[in-house]
This record gives C-alpha cells, sequence and structure tokens, in this order.
C-alpha cells in the first residue's frame, strides 16, 4: 500500500529582506494523520504555516495540498484547507453567529450548517454577542468552528491554544483529536511540547527554518535517550556520584546541589535501573531515590536544539 | 461574475452589519460636514464679500462633493483594519474572489453614503439651499456625487491595504480632510494666486463641485477655468472612471498578491 500525503513539501524557501525564515523546508504528513511543527518563536513555523495555505507565495521550493500544486493551483487549496490562525481569524466586530453565517455563504453553505457548529462549540449561548467581547478561549473556538464549516481535508492550527487556560486548552485538544479521528489531516504548529506530545503521530523539530529532526514522539525521545538521576541522602560530596554515572552512560553528568541530584543522559540500553542502584550502591554512595525514565519533550527539544548551538 | 456577485454581496452585508455594530466612524463622517456646513454657511459665510443666502446655496454642493470625497477616509480606515487584523486571513484562505473583499467594502460603502447624504441635503434646504434646474439634472448630479464617492472609496481601499498600520492610515486618512479645502468646495478659485488656482482646478473636487452646481443650476460654470472645471460634467465623469479604472485593478491586484 503506498502512502497518500495531504502535504508534501519540497525545499520551501522565503526570505524577508535579511531574514531567512524558511532554508528549504521539507514536509511529508500522510493523509488522516496528525503533524506537529515544533519549535521556538521565530523558527518559521508561522511562515510555514502562511506559505501551505496560500497567504504567502514561497521564493522557492513547491508543495502539493490535498493533491494541488500551491503555486499554480492556490485556487484548488484553497477550497480543500481550513486554517485557524495564531491570531484569530474572525470580525471581532461581527456577532459570533454573523461571522459563521458570513464564511458559511461565501463557501455556498446553508445557514443551518452554521448554526449547528454554533451549537457544537458552545457558543449557541453567546451567538449574538460581537466576538470581541469573547474570552480568548472562546474566540478560538469560533475560529475552530469557522474552519471547520465546509469540513477541509487539512486543517492547519496555528498555536491553537498559546495564551489558553489549561480548560479552553483540553477543549481545542479533544476538538483536533475528534477531527484526527473522522481522518482529517491536521498540521500544528506548537511551541508546547506537552502539545504535539499528545496531539501529534509525527513531529518536526523546525528550527531555523528546517526540519532539524522529525519522528513520532517515541522516537524523538529514543533519539535522546534516557535521564538516569539520584537523590543523595546525607550531605556528602556529589562528585563521587557524578563519576559513577559519567562511566555508566558516558556522557556528562549534570549536579544539583541544591535538590542533592545527579542526572546523566543514556542511549545505552544495557542500563537498567537496578544496575544502576547495583552500582552506585557499591561505590559506597547513599541515595534516597533513583530514577530511569524516558526525557519529556522539553528535555528532547533543549537537548536537540542546544546541541546545535554549540556546534554553531 | 456570477460567484463575485453572490460573494460580493455576502461581503456587503458583512460592512453593514459592522456597521451597524459600530456606527461611531460612519455617524462622525456623515454629520461633520453638516458641521462644517453651519460652520462655513454662517460663521465664515457672513464675513465674504458674497451675499449670505447666494453663498450658501454655492456651499451645499460644494460641502456634499467634500462628503463624497470622504471615501478616502472610511475605505482606507476599514481597508487597513480587514488588512493588520486576523481576518484577512480568513478571507484570503477561503476559496473566494480576491476582489469580493474590497468590492463588498466600497458597495457598502456607496449605500451608506447614499443614505448619509439625506441629512446633509435637509439641513441645506433648512438653509435656503434649492434645486434650481431640471429633477432630470439633479439625479444627475446626484449619480456624480455616487460616482465620485464610489471612486474616492477604491483609491481609499488601496491606500489602506498598503498601509503600515492601522494608526498610520488612521492619521493619512484623517489628513484627507485638507484636500477640498484645496479646491472650489468651500470657496470660488478666482480669488486664488495663479499656481494656487491651478493646482485647485486640477483637483478632481473642483470639476464635480462645479459640475453639481451647474446641474442643480445654483452656479454657473466660470470662465477661464482649467478644463476639467470649464468642463465640468465631462470633466468629473472623466476624473471617476479614470480614477476607478486605473485603482479597480491595483487594489484588486494588492489583495490577490501573496
Amino acid at each position: 500500500m503506498t502512502t497518500t500525503y495531504a502535504v508534501l513539501s519540497e525545499g520551501l524557501e522565503k526570505r524577508y529582506g535579511e531574514v531567512h525564515a524558511l532554508r528549504g523546508l521539507d514536509l511529508a504528513v500522510p493523509e488522516g494523520t496528525v503533524c506537529g511543527l515544533l519549535g521556538p518563536n521565530g523558527a518559521g513555523k508561522t511562515t510555514a504555516v502562511r506559505i501551505l495555505t496560500t497567504l504567502l507565495a514561497p521564493d522557492a521550493g513547491s508543495a502539493r495540498i490535498a493533491g494541488h500544486d500551491l503555486v499554480r493551483d492556490p485556487a484548488g487549496v484553497r477550497r480543500r484547507i481550513a486554517v485557524t490562525g495564531q491570531y484569530a481569524s474572525v470580525d471581532g466586530d461581527l456577532t459570533g453567529a454573523e461571522n459563521l453565517r458570513l464564511f458559511a455563504r461565501l463557501l455556498r453553505l446553508p445557514r443551518s450548517r452554521a448554526d449547528e457548529l454554533l451549537e457544537e462549540f458552545g457558543l449557541a449561548g453567546a451567538a449574538d454577542r460581537l466576538a470581541r467581547t469573547y474570552s480568548g478561549g472562546m474566540l478560538r473556538r469560533l475560529d475552530l468552528a469557522a474552519g471547520l464549516l465546509a469540513r477541509p481535508s487539512v486543517l492547519f492550527l496555528d498555536e491553537p491554544t498559546t495564551g489558553l487556560d489549561p480548560r479552553s486548552r483540553n477543549a481545542i485538544w479533544d476538538a483536533v483529536r475528534g477531527l484526527a479521528e473522522r481522518g482529517t489531516t491536521v498540521v500544528l504548529t506548537t511551541q508546547y511540547l506537552e502539545e504535539a506530545d499528545r496531539l501529534a503521530d509525527d513531529i518536526v523539530l523546525v528550527e531555523d527554518g528546517r526540519a532539524a529532526h522529525r519522528g513520532t514522539p517515541a522516537e524523538l525521545k529514543a533519539l535522546v535517550g534516557s535521564r538516569a538521576e539520584v537523590v543523595l541522602a546525607g550531605a556528602g560530596p556529589l562528585e563521587p556520584a557524578a563519576a559513577v554515572l559519567d562511566r555508566l552512560t558516558g556522557s556528562a553528568p549534570d549536579l544539583d546541589a541544591e535538590r542533592r541530584t545527579v542526572g546523566a543522559i543514556t542511549t545505552d540500553p544495557t542500563l537498567t535501573l537496578p544496575r544502576l542502584v547495583r552500582e552506585i550502591d557499591a561505590a559506597g554512595i547513599h541515595i534516597v531515590d533513583a530514577s530511569l525514565r524516558p526525557p519529556t519533550l522539553d528535555e528532547v527539544f533543549l537537548r536537540l536544539t542546544g546541541r546545535k548551538e554549540t556546534a554553531a | 461574475m456570477n460567484a463575485l456577485a453572490l460573494e460580493g454581496s455576502a461581503l456587503v452585508g458583512r460592512n453593514l452589519r459592522r456597521i451597524r455594530h459600530a456606527p461611531a466612524i460612519t455617524v462622525m463622517t456623515q454629520t461633520m460636514p453638516i458641521v462644517f456646513l453651519l460652520f462655513f454657511g454662517y460663521v465664515l459665510g457672513g464675513a465674504l464679500a458674497v451675499p449670505g443666502a447666494e453663498y450658501r446655496s454655492f456651499l451645499v454642493p460644494g460641502l456634499l462633493v467634500a462628503t463624497a470625497a470622504g471615501g478616502l477616509m472610511t475605505g482606507m480606515f476599514q481597508a487597513a483594519q480587514d488588512t493588520h487584523r486576523g481576518v484577512m486571513d480568513r478571507f484570503l484562505t477561503l476559496p473566494v474572489s480576491r476582489a469580493a473583499v474590497p468590492l463588498g467594502q466600497a458597495v457598502a460603502d456607496l449605500l451608506v453614503c447614499a443614505v448619509g447624504t439625506v441629512p446633509m441635503v435637509l439641513v441645506g434646504l433648512a438653509m435656503g439651499w434649492r434645486v434650481e434646474g431640471t429633477a432630470l439634472e439633479a439625479l444627475g448630479a446626484f449619480g456624480l456625487l455616487l460616482l465620485f464617492r464610489f471612486a474616492t472609496t477604491w483609491a481609499g481601499i488601496l491606500l489602506g491595504r498598503v498601509s503600515e498600520s492601522e494608526e498610520a492610515a488612521g492619521q493619512l486618512g484623517s489628513a484627507t480632510f485638507m484636500l477640498p479645502l484645496l479646491s472650489n468646495a468651500y470657496i470660488p478659485t478666482d480669488g486664488m494666486p495663479g499656481w494656487l488656482r491651478t493646482l485647485a482646478e486640477w483637483n478632481p473636487i473642483s470639476a464635480v463641485a462645479t459640475a453639481v452646481r451647474a446641474l442643480f443650476g445654483n452656479a454657473p460654470v466660470p470662465t477661464g477655468a482649467a478644463w476639467p472645471v470649464a468642463h465640468p460634467v465631462a470633466g468629473s465623469l472623466l476624473w471617476s472612471l479614470g480614477l476607478l479604472a486605473v485603482l479597480v485593478p491595483l487594489a484588486v491586484r494588492r489583495y490577490a498578491r501573496r
């Protein structure tokens, strides 16, 4: 079986004067999957979304979205996609209902479709209030509802939960998961590793306008390895424990005198928690806690991008 | 073309609804000229050599044209707001014609201006201004006013679309109230120094004001004026249609540009 890609881009480049926002971004997002573009501010995520949604023309490179060529057939692309922007792409001087009815009319959809989505996103009660009086979470829901009017094949979400409280964030996450289950391809950008971890089937770490790393959340974590950490008892020096961890993991341990911890990243599959404890014990070091766990995506991110910083 | 009509009318509705929810700017741009009319008609008019009643008959058509020129400001405000707010991303990622957004804005603005002219006409009538020509000529005058409004709105849309920010557009837009001052909208150009007179008479506002005065039968076409003022109806049509022919494609291209 061959994979069909909802988004396939090659060598996308974009410059703004001196700033090289994208330096050859390649993406391959299989149909029906969720792809997370993860990266810090200024990495090029938003530029990528603006290009893929036909708002910007790339300086170089090509892309096919839902089978339509981005450069030659932007109108075809627009018929298959929807976007939820970093800033709500709705009209603040219209009510929620007026917004959805306007977009529905532009899409030749019946008014009932707008009302259906107001209901679905819990906005029926606020339907006749001006959108600019909505809370951040309500605005984002209205924006998402606007994007879903026409049942797009590919949905782009640019930092969908930035600035939202946890409850609103969970509501957006539930909506995205629901869409993915029903087969919509989702491309989302985020600065939150937890968000990418929870929603994305594949993660692309974007750095300096390029895909620095890509893989499933588990693969990215495996790439970095596990983190071994011990918490020392008493008030003695940390160095002996550091020496043991250095020998076991082959990587430079980090010491925290405050928390009395010594930790190090390991990619050695034979290093198990019992072996870690035995080795520490054999060295005559007293510990109150020990752990060997997969790194969080935050650690992955810091490590993978931090590495590049030292190389540069 | 059918698609553009459907999308354009949806966006006309959008712009009218926006005005209903936030009428302040629209009300201001339509009532300021009435304040001007009273100020020029009674405060300044009393000090002018022209007999007061005659000056007020001269002034009302001038103010109607100055109001029509206000499309420059309203067009700029609205287009800059749309351009610098998130909603534009939605419009541009929808499969709709690139001309629909500016067209919807321009047509809505025209409707608002047509309705907004009524109070001004009523105040003018109360001040002693009358339609002194035929009804057909009067209709022609209103037609020229609306055509000119449509042209200035498209100029505003283009400027608003290319503006750096909403604030920049706001400042530039507010500065456009000066344009009627450099025309014969408020005072005849005869008394101006030669170079200023030439400048004022080549201001499109002067041609339209002269045409409207002539069609309402309020004032004759001045002699010895520059071509657009000496041939005011042709001059007004050429100015308005010429501006539209240049500005509409430019504005639509700016909306389509990625």
